[in-house]
């Protein structure tokens, strides 16, 4: 006689707790090692110390505030322009069937065009001040924000629109409370694609035109070879995007608790 | 208040999806205060025609006349208790309720004691708070249930709403039907390609053919609803007599389904 083989083994990686953040640490730590053993030329990789030493004269001096001051209003009004404008297209076509056809059209047709390549012509349309900047980062959030909304309204199972209509609720009662909050999931998916696509098409504006701001900073100081204040806007826009996606996740975890 | 006493006529409906005719010219009385139940081969039509009878869905000829009169209270007189449910998963159990409730112009006081009713009926009052995905499934039928009731409908319409469900759920609900609907002596259209639930439930059994679905036969059961017994001999007869009817048009509309 014979046991039998445990055959359903492996195909089930785990997490190791802390695994990830010592991962981090690590490397953090072997970088710092390096460079200060003179292993890696700081001239064009800075030390992590070097970086944290840049950032803090940055923010000593006020110059990082006045950079962030310049970006950050940028950032809101671009990235808040384009998805309520997103958000309204998205809902008509995923509504309307006169909308729909005509609508998809022209989204499908504009969606590929590289948004950073229409900053020039921005540029000549609205100026080199804010409006050209908050006109691209708006530009490049409708798109994505429309296709998210119109799969979101395309994804509420029928069913519970029907029901809504076999209890006789209002055509705005359906709209309100059974096609936005089933649309919203996929809607605050999509808001994480449309707010990382927001700062880079800032980075992308402020470097074609613009004096302030951490993108036109980052490319003064590479003109500069000044690689510790370059490397510092780099961690500047980094930790931005890190806490848009923190406050994203919040917003998620708040709104989608029914999950 | 007096209850509703509403029945349907249900005359010479037919119906077509495309080049696909589903309904063909169909008749049969809906009488206030019984359970009609709608039997048939799969994809005989008989969801379509529960679609017809309650207003969602405009059939190609044929009409559908609702005779008697609702209740005051009533605010939706034709209510469907879905198959699949048909909860919002992003509200709670009484959200799911109230959301029928809203807008009819009832005060928020007398919203919530409808709902703790509704509630308390259907034994989900300890549930009121937890989310449709936290709930069995035959508690998500009893919050379908609830919310029917909720809006004191004059007819109720069920498209197979236990079939989601596993057998013991099945019979434990279906026992919850029976005393429900006997005891407020609802009317009732009731679809189920289970012939155990049509003999427990139905004073009569419209059995349709395979489609395009024609009414073959009306089957006439009188017991009242809470005296009857799944186990019941006489109900096994009239179930039997039942499956003769629609045995040979099941085995054809399986193979045609093998086709398609
Ligand atoms: N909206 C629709 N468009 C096209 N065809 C449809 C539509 N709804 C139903 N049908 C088809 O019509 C036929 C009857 O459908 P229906 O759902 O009414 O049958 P049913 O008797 O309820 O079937 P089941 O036992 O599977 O629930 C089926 O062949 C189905 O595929
Ligand atoms: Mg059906």
């Amino acid at each position: 006689m014979r046991e039998v083989v445990l055959r359903a083994k492996g195909f089930a990686p785990r997490d190791i707790p802390f695994a990830g953040a010592a991962t981090l640490v690590g490397v953090l730590l072997g970088w710092q090692t390096l460079a200060s053993l003179g292993w890696i030329s700081t001239k064009f990789l800075p030390a992590p110390l070097s970086i944290i030493q840049a950032l803090l004269t940055l923010g000593r001096s006020g110059e990082l505030w006045l950079h962030l001051a310049a970006s950050l209003p940028r950032l809101a009004w671009g990235w808040a322009a384009g998805t309520v404008a997103g958000l309204v297209v998205g809902l008509l076509l995923g509504l309307f069937t006169l909308a729909r056809a005509p609508g998809m059209a022209i989204v499908s047709a504009l969606f590929p065009i590289p948004k950073i390549a229409l900053v020039p012509l921005f540029i000549i349309w609205f100026g080199i001040g804010e409006g050209s900047k908050v006109i691209t980062l708006a530009f490049g959030v409708f798109f994505p924000t429309v296709i998210n909304t119109l799969a979101g309204v395309d994804g509420v199972p029928r069913g519970l629109i029907r029901m809504g209509q076999s209890f006789s609720l209002s055509r705005a009662a359906i709209l309100a409370k059974i096609v936005l909050p089933g649309a919203l999931p996929a809607i605050l998916a999509g808001f994480r694609i449309t707010t990382s696509t927001a700062i880079i098409l800032l980075v992308a504006a402020e470097m074609i035109g613009a004096e302030k701001g951490i993108g036109a900073f980052v490319l003064s100081a590479g003109n500069l070879y000044d690689t510790d204040n370059l490397m510092a806007g780099i961690v500047v826009l980094s930790l931005i995007g890190l806490t848009v996606s923190w406050v994203l996740g919040r917003l998620e975890a708040w709104l989608l608790a029914w999950r | 208040m007096t209850a509703s006493r509403v029945g349907l006529r249900v005359r010479a409906v037919s119906h077509a999806f495309a080049d696909l005719h589903v309904l063909d010219d169909v008749s049969f009385d809906v009488p206030a205060g019984e359970v009609t139940v709608l039997v048939g081969p799969s994809g005989c039509g008989k969801s379509t025609l529960l679609g017809i009878a309650g207003g969602l869905l405009r059939p190609d000829s044929g009409r559908v006349e609702i005779e008697g009169q609702a209740a005051a209270d009533c605010l939706n007189p034709l209510t469907y208790v879905f198959q699949d449910f048909a909860l919002l998963p992003w509200r709670s159990v009484a959200g799911n309720i109230s959301l029928v409730l809203e807008g009819k112009g009832i005060a928020k006081a007398t919203r919530a004691a409808r709902i703790a009713e509704v509630l308390e009926t259907t034994n989900l009052s300890a549930f009121s708070h937890a989310w449709p995905k936290q709930l069995s499934g035959g508690m998500r039928q009893r919050v379908g249930i609830a919310r029917a009731l909720a809006v004191r409908p004059a007819v109720l319409l069920m498209d197979e709403p236990l079939s989601a469900l596993d057998a013991q759920t099945r019979d434990l609900l279906l026992d919850e039907f029976a005393g429900l609907i006997a005891a407020r002596g609802m009317t009732v259209v009731y679809v189920t390609h289970n012939l155990a639930e049509a003999v427990r439930l139905g004073h009569n059994v419209v059995v349709l053919s395979r489609r395009p679905g024609r009414v073959r036969d009306i089957v006439r059961i009188d017991a009242p609803l809470d005296a009857r017994k799944l186990d019941d001999p006489a109900l096994l007869a009239t179930e039997a007599r039942l499956w003769s009817l629609i045995r040979a048009d099941a085995a054809e509309a399986d193979r045609e389904v093998l086709h398609a």
